[in-house]
This record gives C-alpha cells, structure tokens and sequence, in this order.
C-alpha cells in the first residue's frame, strides 16, 4: 500500500492522480493512490524494489493503463484516443530511446524535430551534457552513461512542462549528476513539473518537494 | 436496464445467473438434438440423388452455422471488453475460441465425409470446406496468441484486438474464396442452399440449427463460470465457492 | 508542439530509412530469401519450361508472403526493446500516422526490393511479358497490403520473446485474399484473359488495408508496450 505524504490538493494542480489502483496478478501495487503536483514543484516517488515506482511512472505518462483511478494532466485525463493529454509532456525510463545505428546528433535530431526545438542548439546542448567529444559517434559505441546523458539531454529539448524521469541518475558520474541537477532546477524555476523517481538525493534547489512513499516501508 | 447490466457483468452474479441458466439451456437443446435427429435419419425421405447421404447435413449445417457465428460473438465480447473495459466479456471472449474450434472441426470432418459419396473423395478444394479450413486457422491463431501473454490483462487486449482483425477480413475471406473457386470449377454447385428443399427435409435442419445454438450457449456458459472462477481466483467470493458454499452469500 | 503531421510523418520514416540504411543484412535477407524460396520449386518439382510458367504465379506470390511474415517480426521488436516506441507513444500525435510511417519504411526496405527482383525470376520460369508486367503490378499493389496486415500482428507480438512462427500463424491467413487475387491475376494475364478484376479488387483491399491497419496496430502497440 502507498500513502500520499505532504502536499494537499487544489483545484489548480497541474498534474493530479485520483484513486489509481493497480493489480499484478496477484500482486497489489498500489490501491486507490492519489498525489499532486504543481507547476515548480517536484513529485519524489521513493520506495523498494517492486514497490512500483516503474509502473506508476508509466501510469502517469499514460503508457500503462491503471485499473481503477484516472490521472489528469491540465485536467485533461493521459489516457484517450487521441494523445491531445499528452501535450507537454515527456518520458523518460530506464531505455534511453537512442537507436545504436544513428550517431548521437542523428538520435537528437530526430527528436529535436519532433519537438521543435532549434536543430542548430542542438551542438550547444551537447557540449553541456558533455557529449560533444560523441556527437559523429554511433552511440552503439557509447557507454552507458553517456548514452543517459543523451536520454537526459533529449528530455531538455522537448520543452515540456511536466518531464517524468524514472531513475535518471543512474550510471551518471559526478558532473553527469550535476548536469541533471542543473536541468531540473532551471525547469523547476521556469515553473515546470517534474516526477521523479530517484533512489539516491537529488538537490533540487529551492523548489518545492512533495514525495511520494511507495511499498510497505512506508 | 444499466444496473441490470452492470449487475450481470459483476463476477459473483453471473457466476450464478449462469449456474442457473445451464440447465434450462441444456436439456431443450438435448429435447431438440433428438427430435432433429428422428426428423432427419428417420422421417426426412432419401434424396433422389445422393440418397442417405445427404442426411449428414443435419450435423454439418448446424455446424458449419455456428462456427461462423460463434467467432462473431467471440470478437462482439471482445470488442465490449476492449472499449468498455469489462473484464466478463474478455472472459466470453476467451471461453468461446476452443468452441468456435471444435465446430469448424466439426464442421470439416462431416463436409469430409460427406464429400466421400457426393466426389468420390474425402477432400476437394471446394469454397464452403476452404472457407472452413481458414477459419479454423484463425481459430488456432487467436488462441496461440492467447496463450502467449503472461499478464492475463495483455492477453485480453491483445487477443480482442486480433479477434477484431478477424471478423472484418471474415466476410473478405469468404468472397474471395469463392471468387478463387468460380474460376476453377465454373458456377459451383452450392450442396447447402439447394434451390428448393422439401418441407419434410428442412424442419429437422432448423431444429437441429435451434438444438445446436442452445448447446453451444448451454457448454459457453458452463465454461464462462470456469474462466470467471479461475480469474476471480483470489477473491474471498471464488475461494467460497470453491469451499462449497453458494456464491450468493459470499458475493 | 510545431510539427505538421505531413512533416511528422516525413520525420518519422526517414529516420527508418536512414537506420535501415545502416543495417544492411535487413535490406538484403527478405529478398535473398525471396530468390531462395523460387529457386527451390524448379530443383525440387521439374524444370520443364511449360511446367514452370503455369507455376510461375503462385510460386512468385508464395514467396513473397513468405518473404514478408519472415521480415515482419522485426517491425516495431527494435523499438520496443530500445525504448523508442515508449517516445513515440507518447507524442501529441496521432499514432497511427507514427505507424504508417514506420510500416511504409518497412515496405520500402523489404517489400519493394521483392517487388523489382520478381520480373527477372518470372524469366527464369518462362513467364511471357504480358504476364510479367501483370504480376509486377499485382505485387505492387498486394505487397503494401501484406505489410499492412501484417504490421497488426507485429504490433501485438512485439512485445513477446519467441514470436515468429505465433506470428505467421496469426496473419497467414488474414493475407490468403490478397494471395489468391494476386496469384490469380497473373494467372489469367497468362492465359491471355483480361485481368483487371482482381486488379481492382487487390487494390480495393490496399484501400481498406491502409485506412484500418494502422489504428488497429496501433491500438495493438499500446497493448504490447504496456
């Protein structure tokens, strides 16, 4: 069972879930879950292993279906036949999403396109996440975290206003963290959203933290 | 009408309403099979051309209809639980494939049969035994992809939106298939819609049709409250029943 | 977000194409094996010219169903494993237009290949001109279907280890229409009749195929990637 900690609702939250719940076969991963999380505030999900973390991340980004409860982004329901409620919003899980054959630039660019953001930033981007020295490398040849430093630099292209990021940190060096950090905190400030489901402190700064408590540890 | 529906759709309750109905879908589908049957091996003269042969048509058509119908209802339920998320009638949907199977089998082994006296020959490429032959693949596709998931939900979703696939390619398949087979054999005689069949010949055909429909809702029913027992495993209804106790006062 | 779906659709299959471009085997062995499959029939039956010519339609169409259920297992595997589909779920656009992008990429890469090899085996059959430009068109025409359909069952299967045979078995059957008409419009060009029946029918059942198969797929990818 998961309970909500801090943080009370308002008719304004950007980002609300209500009454999520979710079975594995036998298995309940969280039952009638509800959160929120407004603009310049970080939601924490915390928790052991298998305490679905994962899955609630996806339920949010629409990704898994929750069985009972429905997530509202703008007060728009994620879920719908069309993808209007995912406008401004970008996942990013444990793959990073970057095919092995493309170089680094040729990944970004993609999804630079497909966001719209300046293709010639697109080298500034990569010197700040450290890539630069990797940009004509096929990122097959990549290691690991380099290639979440490109996932991490794919999320900052999309402009969203709400980034989900399931465990970014993961495989980063110290610079890589500070990268992160850095990303969130002037995303925060520009009064974005983020999820984030982290194992290890994160410093977000001056924003507002709400977490989120999943699995019987709680 | 809406809370009578979502009353039915709530496991507990059909698990008893269907409990229930078995009989009295049954025993009239038994009374009917047997009445069919005197009608047709009995009362129903020989033809003047095939003889006794013909007097398999009385399990073939039955058959044959119902193997059609039954995928059709197959991919209605799973189109229901696909967009109304009603876990019932993906539990319809799952129970009806091994069924739909077993007739088109059914279906293909007295048109074989048959096929003997009328050509000689067990098999002929013949439009209504291909079109039977196809549906029994899709038949057997549905159900592999079925049994692939491990996540039941996964399957459910899944195999409907297969189902749905099938149902509209269905009617494509048969047209075609009898498009294909004009061309080989000229205009082909049609063995099942003969252009007048007596009297005495047709009414054992539409009981039978009638006996065989209640028997196919009849074991669908029964193997419905299998599945829904087998999926409710875990609640405190379904391990009462399994107790013995009635699910009525657990539910 | 300012992308145009004309534009979204153009981003999305020139990507495909490009990491197409650099995993050569896959452009290569839907149509080596489409060669191979052809080259069995005369070895195995009989080389006969006027033997080979009245199998020659069939033979053709066989293997290019088979040469496509082959290729496709490998439509959206990738992008489910790499994470790419989970970006692509999650676009403000409609997905099915993400699918038929993904899916004309594919045909592209291993349909179309098929596509201009068939004349030159249809000479080693001893098919006559007419007949060939006949079954040229046909597989122009019927291959795109085949993907279509078939991109249905890639997307259900995407998500399972040990797919191939699961899928052949699932969309086989759903592909015979297009196999018959196809086969037979070449057979009735070789017998000198006028096949532009089945032409009309084939490409009726493209126009279905293209405007069903990538909602379904894409209902079916949600499924899969959940």
């Amino acid at each position: 069972m998961a309970r909500r900690r801090g943080g009370g609702f308002r008719e304004v939250d950007l980002l609300t879930g209500t009454g999520l719940t979710l079975w594995r076969g036998a298995n309940c991963l969280f039952d009638a879950l509800s959160f929120s999380a407004a603009p310049g505030n970080a939601l924490l999900i915390r928790g052991p292993n298998g305490s679905g973390k994962t899955t609630l991340l996806r339920v949010i980004a629409g990704l898994t279906l929750a069985e009972e409860g429905e997530v509202k982004w703008n007060g728009t329901p994620v879920i719908g036949c069309d993808n209007s409620g995912r406008h401004l919003m970008t996942y990013c899980g444990h793959a990073t999403a970057l095919k092995p054959e493309l170089t680094t630039m040729e990944n970004l660019r993609f999804f630079a396109r497909l966001s719209g953001y300046p293709i010639r930033q697109i080298g500034e981007l990569l010197v700040a996440s450290g890539l630069a020295a990797c940009a004509d490398l096929p990122t097959r040849v990549l290691s690991a975290g380099q290639k979440r430093r490109a996932a991490l630099a794919r999320v900052f292209m999309s402009g969203a206003q709400l980034w989900l990021l399931d465990e970014p940190q993961t495989n980063l060096d110290s610079a890589g963290r500070q990268f992160l950090e850095r990303m969130l905190q002037e995303h925060l400030a520009g009064s974005g959203t983020a999820v984030i489901v982290a194992h290890q402190s994160i410093d977000l700064g001056a924003a507002p933290v709400t977490v989120l408590q999943m699995g019987e540890a709680a | 009408m809406w809370t009578w529906f979502f009353q039915l759709a709530s496991p507990p309750h059909f698990y008893r309403m269907a409990g229930s109905l078995v009989p009295w879908l049954l025993w009239p589908a038994l009374l009917l099979i047997v009445i069919g049957s005197w009608g047709g091996l009995v009362q129903a003269p020989a033809d003047y051309q095939q003889g006794d042969g013909y007097r398999i048509i009385y399990v073939h058509v039955p058959s044959s209809y119902l193997s059609m119908m039954v995928y059709v209802t197959m991919a209605v339920a799973a189109g229901i639980g696909l967009i109304w998320r009603i876990k019932l009638a993906h539990a319809v949907a799952a129970s009806c494939a091994p069924i739909g199977a077993t007739f088109t089998a059914a279906a293909l082994v007295t048109g074989m049969l048959w096929g003997k006296p009328m050509w000689g020959t067990y098999w002929q490429w013949e439009p209504r035994l291909t079109s039977e032959l196809i549906l029994l693949f899709l038949y057997f596709g549905y159900m592999s992809l079925r049994s692939a998931f491990n996540d039941l939900n996964q399957s459910d979703r899944a195999s409907a939106v297969l189902a749905l696939a099938g149902v509209v390619n269905v009617p494509i398949i048969h047209f075609s298939v009898l498009w294909w087979a004009g061309l080989h054999q000229g205009p082909s005689i049609s063995k099942i819609d003969a252009p007048s069949i007596a009297f005495d010949m047709l009414w054992p055909l539409l009981v039978m049709i009638l006996g065989f429909t209640l028997f196919f809702l009849g074991v669908l029913a029964m193997r419905v409250r299998g599945e829904v027992l087998e999926r409710e495993f875990h609640s405190r209804w379904a391990q009462d029943v399994l107790r013995g106790a009635s699910p009525m006062e657990a539910g | 977000m300012n992308l145009g779906l004309g534009n979204l659709f153009w981003v999305v299959l020139q990507r495909d194409l490009l990491v197409a471009m650099r995993r050569w085997s896959d452009i290569c062995n839907p149509v080596i094996f489409f060669v191979l499959v052809v080259a069995l029939f005369p070895l195995a039956l009989n080389p006969r010219a006027e033997f080979l010519r009245a199998l020659a339609p069939g033979v053709l169409w066989i293997a290019a169903l088979l040469a496509a259920l082959l290729s496709l297992n490998q439509l959206f595997r990738a992008d489910i494993e790499d994470g790419t589909m989970e970006q692509l779920l999650t676009l403000p656009y409609p997905l099915g237009l993400v699918i038929l992008a993904k899916t004309l990429a594919h045909w592209l890469v291993t349909g179309l290949p098929v596509v201009v090899v068939a004349p030159l085996l249809a000479i080693t059959y001893h098919l006559p001109a007419d007949a060939i430009g006949i079954l040229l068109l046909s597989l122009l025409i019927g291959t795109p279907t085949l993907s279509l359909l078939g991109s249905i069952g890639a997307a259900l299967t995407a998500g399972l280890r040990q797919s191939g045979v699961l899928l052949a078995l699932m969309v086989g059957p759903l592909m015979l229409p297009v196999l018959m008409l196809g086969a037979r419009a070449t057979d009735i060009a070789l017998s000198g009749d006028d096949p532009t029946g089945p032409l009309y029918l084939l490409g009726a059942l493209l126009a279905l195929a293209l405007s069903l198969a990538p909602p379904a797929a894409a209902m079916a990818i949600r499924i899969s990637a959940d």
